[in-house]
């Protein structure tokens, strides 16, 4: 059961947050200008390191804000980072 | 009764009756089943799973391999260790050939669980642990102190008493299992605990040595037979054998021979043995142990001694096991021959034997060490570790009987085959052979295995590594973690304010989510499909009314709610005119549709948003993350209000009447109150928000009022000549008219577009979540499953696969009867154009539009 | 006006050490708004009016009466659960797994998180705790609570899962 720290409610059991994937993968600006690949790539394709990921979770049973964190996945020790994306 | 008249600390006082195999025992409370069998007499306790040899009792905690046993009464409870049974009045139990059995009846017992925090946990009440939670207690911190018996607890520290602790999780998070006998109270508890500071104090288990028979009943751990000699007063033979690598075994020799037990020799493997008045025979080995189903003597070379209990000791493992699972590295160490642990991500620091110190005054100083180093103090040099003398296995030329693991029968020839077939990682060795894989996890038996594969190998322990600790240490029930969440505490419930009413009307309940949603309401002698048909032709014919309180709903307001909903909805919901209500689906980004309901707007900038029943949580979390992480420059706020409303449903040619009844100040006309409106007014004298919305083709309204005054409203509409339907006839009924169920008729694989709805679909706003996605190759393809309708000649399945020309283009998503169409129908999901398909039973179904019922709309008006 | 009715009406139950009490029909407002009312994770009184921090710009008021502020009014959504008495926090920690030592949650404390896989708002008072939670969920609230208060003999809404014989040991 990780301890996620919440930004705004501090640490908090794992239960509470919903994972949100890898962080930083914005909503392109015009989509309709993106060639399916293009597309397909936003849409499918994650980095999947073992080591330091940025990654967005959200307090879904708490505050409900969404969060980034940088958790190293070999370890899963976590560094907080910014409130947002 | 091998009973010593003093040592040990039952209570002599009190008699405890128990039956094992049959057969009445006594024992005394303070017992295990283990001291009562041996203090009995009873040394063949199990067979063993492959071979069918006979076991006893090997040690004393919960390492033991071999008697592991069936309780039977007072319930059923397969697999366990006869040495962590505590003994009570009416325990009755059986010896196991490997396997136990579950129970055929529910669990009487009530399991408990609990949360606890603390600064400093300490596990194991031994010299080290004790001292530890000592020295950390006194700085004024919350300490808890985790043990499987009962230490007496240093002031200032919560002890948990009979606990074992079975997990260790991320960021210190540790579980255990308290085993509870009071009367009154749960069996066991389950502990969860976070602690700032973890301690690991777990001692030593004693190892074995591979030698010939060293499985027969009478071969016990020197340390096991001191601990039955010194806690329970059991002397477990007559006259023994020491077969041992290092000291400890004559401390456990002459304490036996004090009480009374003859000791025949110490055979030390070590040159040059400890002082003492017993005979050793130095720098030999024990070559066999023989007896018919049990110990008679003792081969040392060419010598047989005559023995009935054979004490062994290979020196000491550090019990490193949650050291391991907090993701902590081992290492062998050649001077201790055993795993030590290394560095952990966590914080975490181990003392005493645990981490090879073995003297009690070391420990307690290694305990005060690890306590200070907790809570970030000076701390004392550690004291060194011990020294230990490595012998694995007596050399022979048959090694059919020299077994590693006794639970899992894997003896060292196991092993040869296994690294003659090739194998040389432990991880393989382990499952090739299955050695410490058992029950116990190869707590006796791991360090073993790899040892003699090292041996075979020609290398060092060190250079194998180990295989992975994982939870749980000891074997946990299901009930245990399950704890209070069984029966109908298993998973939360919920109900809506009408519940008692549909409860005492006879509902039958369908599970939506967690809601109870009353599934429909058989009257005297009706079958389901009975009381369906008749809901049905109430909701066609007359009036009929549902509890639509589960629907989700959601509060959005703010100056940018129009352009909020624009993006997210798959049409145009800014449009809108405020008093007016929109159907909308949301997709995925992926153009699959996600979920779907009514936009009601309440102003310019506030909306209201229905979801489905089992989605509105995640609806919250979509519009949530998107106003966050894409949009925060949007003015808008959600909010759930979902139990805010009751809603009920009034549907039927004769809801407008009972409606004008129920609200008199409310204009009903058609042309006042138009399809895809709302209005307020007061329904039976309580402030509603009515919508002219319809779910099943007919005249119907959704009248929503406060969560409180529900039951009121819904009894005033029962009042009436209403008839109450559930989610099994509004299932029918919106089938007829080829409304699809998200998840029922979708599978997150299908658009709108396959749905049949592009005519929700926007074609003017320049973008919305999943419009990318529909230019696909794949999502834009002719030859997609569309939803079509089936007119079966039985009915069919939900689920079966349609079949056209013997291949499978489809499947059946919604199947039910039909009264109005006075016959069976199905909504399917198919690739392709066809008249008809047929199911893999032969049934045949035509394929027609997925609109059966009044397809020109009619009906809704009145 | 016609009857109404909360989701626990009638729930008060004198258990060992605790008390279990529903506070039905309070006045509960959602409000949005970028200045701070109260800081992170704490609640605020004026007067019978309780101010809860939810969220960096949400806060829940709380009160006997009407509230005279902009909101979205969420006073049926949630009901209220009082427990006081000396085992009030030790029930909480049957299922709940905040840290609810009073060195780290006082009085004036408030948690959004879960009871029993129920997501519910903690309020630590002078005398005791304030459960929120949603209406449809609160049966399932009170029997859980009630259960583990009393191991299992009492229950609010349904019967409890009793064993044929009901032994124990």
């Amino acid at each position: 059961m990780l301890l996620i720290p919440c930004p705004w409610c501090g640490p908090r059991d794992e239960a509470e947050f919903h994972y949100g994937g890898q962080a930083h993968v914005a909503y392109p600006a015009d989509p309709a200008a993106l060639s399916d690949e293009e597309w397909g790539r936003y849409l499918f394709f994650r980095d999947n390191p073992a080591g330091p990921f940025a990654e967005r979770w959200s307090h879904s049973a708490g505050c409900r804000r969404w969060f980034n964190v940088v958790r190293d996945t070999s370890t899963n020790r976590i560094v907080p980072q910014e409130a947002n994306r | 009764m091998n009973r010593h008249p003093k040592l040990g600390s039952v209570d002599r006082g009190r008699v405890v009756r128990f039956v094992f195999d049959g057969r009445e025992y006594t024992g005394h409370p303070g017992d295990t089943l283990a001291s009562a069998l041996l203090a009995n007499g009873v040394r063949r306790v199990g067979t063993s799973v492959t071979h069918g040899r006979p076991r006893g009792i090997f040690a004393a905690g919960a390492e033991e391999p071999n008697a592991v046993v069936q309780i039977e009464e007072p319930f059923p409870e397969p697999m366990v260790p006869a040495t962590m049974v505590e003994l009570y009045d009416g325990l009755v139990a059986s010896g196991l050939a490997g396997r136990g059995r579950l129970a055929d009846r529910p669990d009487p017992a009530r399991y408990d669980g609990m949360y606890a925090h603390c600064e400093v946990l300490v596990v194991g009440g031994g010299p080290a642990g004790l001292a530890a939670a000592e020295e950390a207690a006194r700085s004024g911190v919350r300490v808890i102190l985790a043990d499987e018996r009962t230490p007496a607890a240093p002031p200032g520290v919560r002890l948990l008493p009979r606990t074992t602790v079975i997990g260790y999780y991320d960021d210190n998070y540790l579980i255990a299992v308290e085993r509870r006998s009071e009367a009154g109270t749960a069996r066991e508890r389950l502990w969860r605990i976070r602690a700032g500071h973890v301690v690991l104090a777990t001692g030593a288990h004693e190892r074995s040595i591979a030698f010939a028979g060293n499985d027969l009943p009478g071969v016990m751990l020197a340390g096991a037979a001191r601990t039955y000699l010194t806690r329970y007063g059991v002397l477990p033979g007559r006259r023994a054998v020491v077969f041992t690598t290092n000291d400890s075994a004559y401390l456990a020799a002459e304490d036996l021979a004090r009480a009374g037990v003859e000791i025949a020799a110490i055979v030390d493997v070590r040159p040059t043995p400890a002082p003492t008045d017993i005979e050793v025979i130095s720098g030999n080995f024990v070559t066999e142990a023989r007896g018919d189903g049990e110990v008679s003597s003792v081969l040392v070379g060419s010598r047989e001694l005559e023995a009935d209990l054979l004490l062994v000791s290979g020196g000491w493992n550090p019990v490193v096991h949650l050291f391991g699972q907090s993701g902590g590295t081992l290492r062998y160490d050649d001077d201790l021959a055993a795993l030590v642990p290394g560095e952990s991500p966590q914080a975490v620091t181990v003392a005493g034997a645990a981490r090879g110190v073995f003297g009690h005054a070391d420990c307690v100083q290694d305990g005060i060490r690890a306590a200070r180093a907790a809570l970030g103090q000076t701390a004392p040099e550690p004291p060194p570790t011990s020294r230990q003398h490595a012998c694995w296995l007596v050399p022979a030329t048959d090694y059919t009987r020299h077994f590693v693991d006794l639970q899992r029968d894997v003896t060292v020839a196991d092993i040869h085959r296994a690294t003659g077939a090739g194998l040389r990682s432990v991880e393989h060795v382990k499952r090739y052979t299955t050695a410490g894989t058992a029950h116990d996890q190869g707590k006796t038996s791991g360090l073993l295995t790899t040892a003699v594969m090292a041996r075979t190998l020609g290398v060092s322990p060190a250079d194998l590594g180990s295989t992975t600790f994982r939870a749980p240490y000891t074997p946990v029930s299901f009930a245990a973690l399950a704890g209070r969440d069984r029966g109908d505490l298993h998973d939360p419930v919920r109900v809506t304010a009408l519940h008692d009413w549909h409860a005492a009307h006879g509902a039958l309940f369908e599970n939506v989510g967690q809601w109870k949603r009353p599934w429909y309401y058989p009257g005297d002698g009706e079958d389901m499909d009975t009381a369906v048909l008749r809901e049905c032709r109430a909701a066609r014919e007359g009036v009929a009314a549902m509890d639509a309180s589960t629907l989700g709903k959601i509060d959005i307001r703010g100056p940018d709610a129009a352009e909020f909903l624009d993006r997210l909805y798959t049409n145009l919901m800014s449009t809108l005119k405020v008093g007016s209500i929109r159907y909308g689906v949301l997709c995925r980004l992926d153009g699959m549709v996600f979920d779907d309901g009514t936009a009601i707007r309440l102003a310019e900038d506030h909306y209201l948003v229905t979801t489905t029943t089992g989605n509105a949580a995640a609806v919250l979390d979509w519009m949530e993350e998107w106003l966050q992480t894409e949009w925060p420059d949007l003015r808008v706020h959600c909010t759930s209000v979902t139990e805010q409303w009751a809603t009920v449903a009034l549907v039927g040619p004769g809801s407008r009447a009972v409606l004008a009844e129920l609200a008199p100040d409310l204009a009903v006309d058609s042309a006042s109150f138009p399809f895809m409106t709302w209005r307020e007014a007061d329904v039976a004298g309580i402030p509603a928000r009515i919508c002219r919305i319809s779910f099943s083709g007919e005249l119907a309204y959704e009248i929503n009022v406060s969560w409180w005054y529900g039951l009121a409203l819904w009894e005033a509409v029962m009042s009436r000549d209403v008839t109450p339907y559930g989610t099994e006839t509004m299932h029918v009924l919106r089938a007829e008219k080829g409304y699809p169920i998200i998840g029922q008729d979708t599978d997150g694989t299908v658009t709108p577009h396959d749905l049949g709805l592009s005519w929700l679909v926007s074609k003017k706003k320049a973008d919305f979540l999943g419009k990318r996605s529909f230019t696909r190759q794949d999502t834009a393809r002719s030859d997609r499953k569309r939803l079509v309708g089936l007119l079966p000649a039985t009915r069919l399945r939900e689920g079966s696969a349609l079949l056209a020309d013997g291949r499978m283009v489809g499947h059946v998503t919604s199947s039910y009867l039909s009264a109005a169409l006075g016959r069976p129908f199905a909504l399917a999901l198919v690739a392709g154009e066809h008249t008809t398909l047929t199911t893999l039973d032969g049934t045949p179904a035509e394929v027609t539009s997925p609109v059966f019922y009044d397809p020109e709309g009619r009906r809704r008006d009145g | 006006m016609a009857e109404r009715r909360s989701p626990l009406s009638g729930l008060d139950v004198e258990l060992p050490g605790v008390t279990v009490t529903e506070v039905p029909y309070l006045t509960q407002l959602n409000v949005r708004t970028a200045t701070p009312l109260t800081p992170p994770n704490t609640t605020r009184r004026d007067g019978d009016v309780t101010t809860v921090w939810l969220g960096p710009d949400e806060y829940l008021l709380i009160g006997p009466g009407e509230i005279a502020t902009p909101g979205v009014d969420v006073s049926a959504h949630r009901t209220t659960i009082r427990l006081t008495g000396p085992r009030a926090r030790d029930l909480l920690a049957h299922g709940c797994a905040l840290d609810l030592h009073p060195s780290v949650f006082p009085p004036g404390r408030c948690a959004q998180t879960l009871f029993a896989r129920t997501p519910i708002i903690l309020i630590a008072t002078e005398d005791g705790y304030l459960i929120l939670v949603r209406s449809s969920f609160a049966r399932h609230l009170a029997d859980w609570l009630l259960d583990a208060g009393s191991e299992g003999t009492v229950r609010y809404g349904r019967k409890p899962f009793a064993s044929p014989k009901g032994h124990d040991f």
